[in-house]
């Protein structure tokens, strides 16, 4: 089971803020392709600070607490899903706190 | 570099991109703020399970903390960390969370699925938020 306990942190992640797409109609997942062109950048820069940390030993991930499923020969599984899943959830508190604020943003109507 | 080397770039990077590049300007939203606090809080609460039970561990050589904890729990407070995690993950967290926001908000302008616009919260939702009205 401890090979789980990173992904079980992201599983959280993930929940939590799925709620806020549904019960707060954040609609974040509902914005698809919007949500895509504004993730892959955000991978993409994060990526490459987490390639070079791993590189250069800035930290290290623990054998037994993940699950040892590393793609391009230096990137954990659980660190893709992160620089995904964090982001997401960052939109959805942003567009959740927006929706009980009433608040807009300027340039966009609300 | 070291970490908080790596750190102040990103933040950089960030500030231009919010500024100067996609002009977005969303640091300057009392929205943006609350929302972060929000992140922040649950920030500390995950990112303290990943570095408390040492899921992910650092090299002491590139933190501002000087401690080695490589097999042995960081302090919740002190040595360079804030609830386990080094001090540097709030300024790797700000960054990352700036681009996602500023991009986000940028590709609704720029008409990207701006519509439908979030809300309004459900019915049983208290109309002046949880702490009444000021």
């Amino acid at each position: 089971m401890g090979q789980f306990s990173y992904l079980g942190v992201l599983l959280f992640i993930f929940l939590a803020t799925f709620l806020l797409e549904v019960v707060l109609k954040a609609r974040v997942w509902q914005k698809f392709r919007r949500l895509f062109l504004t993730i892959v950048p955000v991978v993409l820069a994060m990526t490459l600070w987490d390639w070079y940390a791993i590189i250069n030993d800035h930290w290290y991930f623990n054998d037994v607490l993940t699950s040892g499923l590393i793609i391009f020969n230096f990137l954990p599984i659980e660190e893709l899903l992160f620089f995904i899943f964090v982001p997401i959830a960052s939109l959805l508190t942003f567009e959740a706190v927006r929706s009980i604020k009433k608040e807009s943003v300027p340039g966009e109507k609300l | 570099m070291t970490y908080l080397q790596i750190a102040l770039i990103y933040i950089a990077i960030a500030l231009l991109l919010d500024f100067v590049i996609l002009k977005t300007y969303v640091l300057k939203l009392k929205l943006f703020w609350l929302s972060y606090s929000i992140v922040l809080f649950f920030q500390f609460l995950t990112n303290g399970v990943l570095t408390g039970f040492l899921i992910v561990t650092y090299n002491p050589e590139i933190l501002i903390g000087s401690g080695e904890y490589l097999t042995n729990r960081p302090p919740l407070i002190g040595d360079g960390r804030l609830f386990f995690a080094p001090m540097e993950d709030v300024l790797f967290g700000f960054s990352m969370i700036v681009f996602t926001i500023s991009l986000w908000v940028y590709f609704g302008r720029r008409g990207i699925q701006k519509e439908p616009v979030s809300g309004p919260p459900p019915k049983w939702w208290p109309k002046g938020g949880w702490y009444g009205t000021k």
